[in-house]
């Protein structure tokens, strides 16, 4: 049999088919991985790659088909058999411990011993060849806590290659990098890549696979529906193939038309218990029909920028003026008041702030909107009322599937959102404050979810959105304020600016 | 954890998540109990039917199970609505104890000289106070100080206990009595009570504070925002709810709804305020409310089976030497584990079960 193919795949997948209940997710996929390339897969979100990942990598076990790991056939139960045949995972979210040390983190779990002496000794060599060899370099006795971003990423895939990985399978590892820290990533995986390592990229990032990989496969609906040379194709293609028709990847807007100022901020400060300057002196002025744009790295204050313009946290100086009501530390707002004003607000993080996972639909669709009329008559919710109102939203907004009465979790990320921007959206806000509007959210729900922003800007409301995707601040912004340490560094008009330029100032590296 | 292997097959039937698997979890319990029983000698057969016959045999036993079932019924729901705020109220206890001594003071106090339409609706609003006062403290503690709730209420159940040692033994004696226990309530502050049982109106007070714990979680904004806290209080913060508002109003409906087990004990059986009339139902309404899945007919189930358990036990105590009051806190403390921690051991068998029948 392998005598029909001269070199053996690094992986080959055969059939594979998976179901969850009457979820078909996976369907009949089959794959060829050559070793010592970059494959990306890419797909909408619940388009079946995290599961064919999560099938590779042994956390489910597929209903038919075979893995071929370097011509062999492999059974993959657990994680264990995967990384035994040298598959080794970089999971979106860092698995570090913070107050262990490099060193520290890279044994967990592979101690060698009763007493850890002994593993760390060989740890630290074997991480010195790692970092001669594959040119990562990081150091082993500093604290992980300590680390940037983009450094704990190259511990996770340290340790991972510790583990004796030759395949790596990195998911989404660009979420949470600048521009910047991408690029020196894909430096690292093309030197991996040199050394012989086989990676496999799985994005939703068009421009990430173009830049990086060898070969790409795209999934929708459980299938693999096209592969092709990463050479032979572009942006515009795998985004029509993933989505399945025509996607327009720029937005069309009519010139800014600004109205009266509907929030302005002076002197905005934000001091944590520890006396942390969390946002310090922000001045910001937000009129009626502009889109303003947050640009910044994450954790630049941009979060707790949110925070105090919605109500949810009081400021420690300065003064908040909202559809003319003031806030100062004297007089903290709350987002059932700011609500009143006339304040909407999409929360960053949907599922830990925007919406209930254990709600049902409808009870999701209300949310911050309980009280008084029209859900709430002499005392009592009004179940058939709201049932209404999320049917009415699910249906404006092309929530799919159309249930009310299905539980808030079993929505994809870019129906969760599109639910969560629906009801923001619904009440007609006059200020609406947007944070990362399309994070996990796939291609088809951004062109969407962007062109319905538009359309509220359109109709006079004074929109603010932070997002750490430049592009999307690009395309969306009427004018892009960016944010470093908790400062307002620079105000770029959208059509001088360029993803360099945003990225140096983002970084504190550069003024406007 | 790790996902189950066998993930292909689906979820499980509506009717069989809610019913099918607590009765397996059940038998499985009494499967175990059987073995431990026939290990001490005696026919786990004749144990099961004397403990049924016990429970439910005679108009007698079942009138000692409703009454039974009365105090798990508060003390599940009192569990189950704090449960629903995120909160853990391991206070039943004494909120249990105060209950009773709120009633037992409003009735010591008033009973001469109001009628018991007058009379009994005052009882049960003080033993509702007193209940959601005791909880308002560790409540309070919690959403100011940020003392943690499970610590605070399990320590307010030895403060409730010698307080009301104290208050019987020097101050709510009756004048001449030996025993540490009030004088009697007058007929105005007694719950009409079936003749020679136990069972007493306070089995209403428990069905309609089901539906009221019912109407109040699913059907009210204030249920709504409770919940929201629960499953997620950064999404309560951002929808506007006051987190520390909201942690008083759950632990005081929670504290309240304990409180009436002392109408059932105080004002239905003992026409008195007596010592640890309380004892253990504070404890059981966190099994009650756990096998119950903190629903409000799940509580009334799983208390009704709390309640049998009770009187059946006490039967088949009575009847077999060799099986003690221990043995049958033994056969309880099975039920709990197997419905509660190990509630979701059958799963997988009944999801591949359901699946092969499927294909």
């Amino acid at each position: 049999m392998q005598a029909l193919t001269p070199a053996p795949a690094a992986i080959e997948l055969r059939g594979i088919d998976k179901s969850f209940g009457v979820v078909h997710a996976v369907r009949g996929v089959s794959l060829r991985i050559e070793p010592g390339t970059i494959t990306g897969i890419v797909g909408e979100n619940g388009a079946g790659k995290s599961t064919l990942m999560s099938i590779l990598y042994g956390l489910y076990r597929a209903d038919a088909g075979e893995i071929w790991i370097g011509g062999q056939p492999a059974e993959m139960a657990s994680p264990r058999d995967a990384i035994g045949h040298g598959i080794g995972m970089v999971h979106q979210h860092f698995m570090l411990i913070d107050t262990f040390t490099v060193l520290e983190n890279l044994v967990l779990g592979a101690e060698g011993g009763a007493l850890l002496a002994g593993g760390l000794a060989a740890a630290r060599a074997e991480l010195a060849r790692l970092a001669r060899d594959y040119g990562l370099s990081v150091d082993p006795d500093a604290r992980v806590a300590d680390l940037s971003v983009g450094e704990q990423q190259r511990v996770e895939i340290l340790k991972v290659l510790f583990r004796g990985a030759r395949i790596l399978i990195l998911d989404e590892p660009s979420a949470v990098l600048t521009p910047q820290e991408t690029d020196r990533l894909f430096d690292i995986l093309r030197t991996l890549k040199a050394r012989g390592v086989t990676i496999i990229l799985i994005t939703h990032k068009l421009r990430e696979i173009v830049a990086a990989t060898d070969r790409v496969y795209v999934m929708r609906q459980g299938k693999i529906v096209a592969e092709r040379r990463t050479r032979d194709t572009g942006s515009e293609e795998l985004a029509e193939l993933m989505v399945g028709r025509k996607v327009r990847l720029d937005l069309e807007k009519v010139p800014v038309r600004q109205g009266e100022i509907l929030l302005s901020t002076e002197h905005l400060s934000l001091v944590d218990d520890r006396g942390v300057r969390l946002l310090d002196d922000v001045g910001i002025e937000l009129r009626a029909g502009e889109i303003v744009g947050i640009a910044g790295i994450t954790g630049n204050g941009q979060s707790e920028l949110l925070q105090v313009l919605s109500g949810i946290r009081a400021p420690s100086a300065g003064r908040l003026t909202v559809c003319g009501h003031t806030i100062d530390p004297g007089h903290p707002g709350n987002p059932a008041h700011m609500r009143e004003l006339g304040l909407a607000h999409v929360p960053e993080d949907r599922l830990r702030q925007g919406l209930v996972a254990a709600f049902l639909a409808s009870e999701t669709s209300i949310l911050g909107y309980q009280d008084g009329p029209p859900f709430t008559r002499n005392y009592l919710l009004d179940g058939p009322a709201v049932g209404a109102h999320c049917a009415e939203l699910m249906e404006r907004f092309d929530v799919r599937p159309r249930s009310p009465g299905l539980r808030s979790s079993h929505f994809s990320g870019g129906n969760q959102q599109k639910l969560v921007l629906a009801r923001e959206i619904a009440r007609l806000p006059r200020v609406l404050l947007v944070g990362q509007p399309t994070r996990g959210v796939d291609i088809g729900a951004i062109e969407f979810i962007h062109r319905e922003l538009v359309k509220a800007r359109d109709s006079g409301c004074a929109m603010l959105v932070v997002s750490v995707e430049l592009d999307e601040i690009l395309s969306l912004a009427d004018r892009i304020l960016v944010m470093f340490a908790g400062r307002i560094v620079g105000e770029v008009e959208p059509g001088r600016a360029d993803e360099r330029t945003l990225g140096l100032m983002m970084t504190g590296a550069a003024a406007a | 954890m790790r996902a189950p292997r066998r993930s292909s097959a689906g979820p499980l039937p509506a009717w069989a998540e809610v019913a099918l698997l607590p009765l397996v979890n059940i038998a499985l319990a009494f499967i175990v109990v059987g073995v431990i029983v026939a290990i001490i000698g005696v026919d786990p057969f004749h144990a099961l039917r004397l403990l049924v016959v016990g429970a439910l045999g005679s108009w007698e036993s079942i009138g000692y199970t409703l009454y039974y079932a009365t105090n798990f019924t508060f003390t599940g729901l009192a569990v189950a609505v704090a449960f629903h705020a995120g909160l853990f109220n391991i206070g039943g206890e004494g909120q249990a104890y105060l209950g009773g001594l709120g009633c037992g003071l409003a009735i010591l106090a008033l009973d001469r000289w109001l009628p018991a339409w007058l009379m009994v609706p005052i009882a049960i609003a003080a033993a509702a106070l007193f209940g959601a006062a005791w909880a308002a403290v560790p409540a309070w503690l919690q959403a100011w100080r940020g003392s943690h709730i499970v610590i605070t209420t399990i320590m307010f159940n030895f403060v409730a206990s010698a307080l009301m040692v104290y208050l019987m033994v020097n101050v709510l004696i009756a004048p001449g009595s030996m025993t540490p226990q009030s004088r009697g309530f007058a007929p105005s502050g007694e719950l009409p009570a079936i003749a020679g049982l136990p069972l007493n109106l306070s089995l209403a007070l428990a069905l309609a504070c089901c539906v009221a714990v019912w109407v109040f979680l699913w059907h009210t904004p204030w249920g709504y925002a409770l919940r929201t806290m629960g499953h997620n209080p950064e999404a309560a913060v951002y929808a506007g709810t006051n987190l520390r508002r909201m942690t008083m109003l759950a632990m005081c409906f929670s504290g309240a709804l304990a409180g009436f087990v002392g109408v059932n004990e105080l004002m239905g059986v003992h026409h008195r305020i007596v010592l640890d009339f309380q004892a253990g139902y504070g404890f059981a309404g966190i099994a009650v409310a756990l096998m119950g899945r903190n629903h409000p007919l799940g509580v009334l189930l799983a208390a009704l089976l709390f309640g049998a358990l009770q009187q059946g036990g006490a039967e088949l105590a009575f009847e077999i030497p060799t099986i003690t009051r221990e043995m049958v806190v033994v056969i309880q403390g099975l039920i709990i584990l197997f419905s509660g921690a190990l509630a979701h051991l059958p799963r997988p068998w009944l999801q591949l079960l359901f699946a092969r029948r499927a294909s």
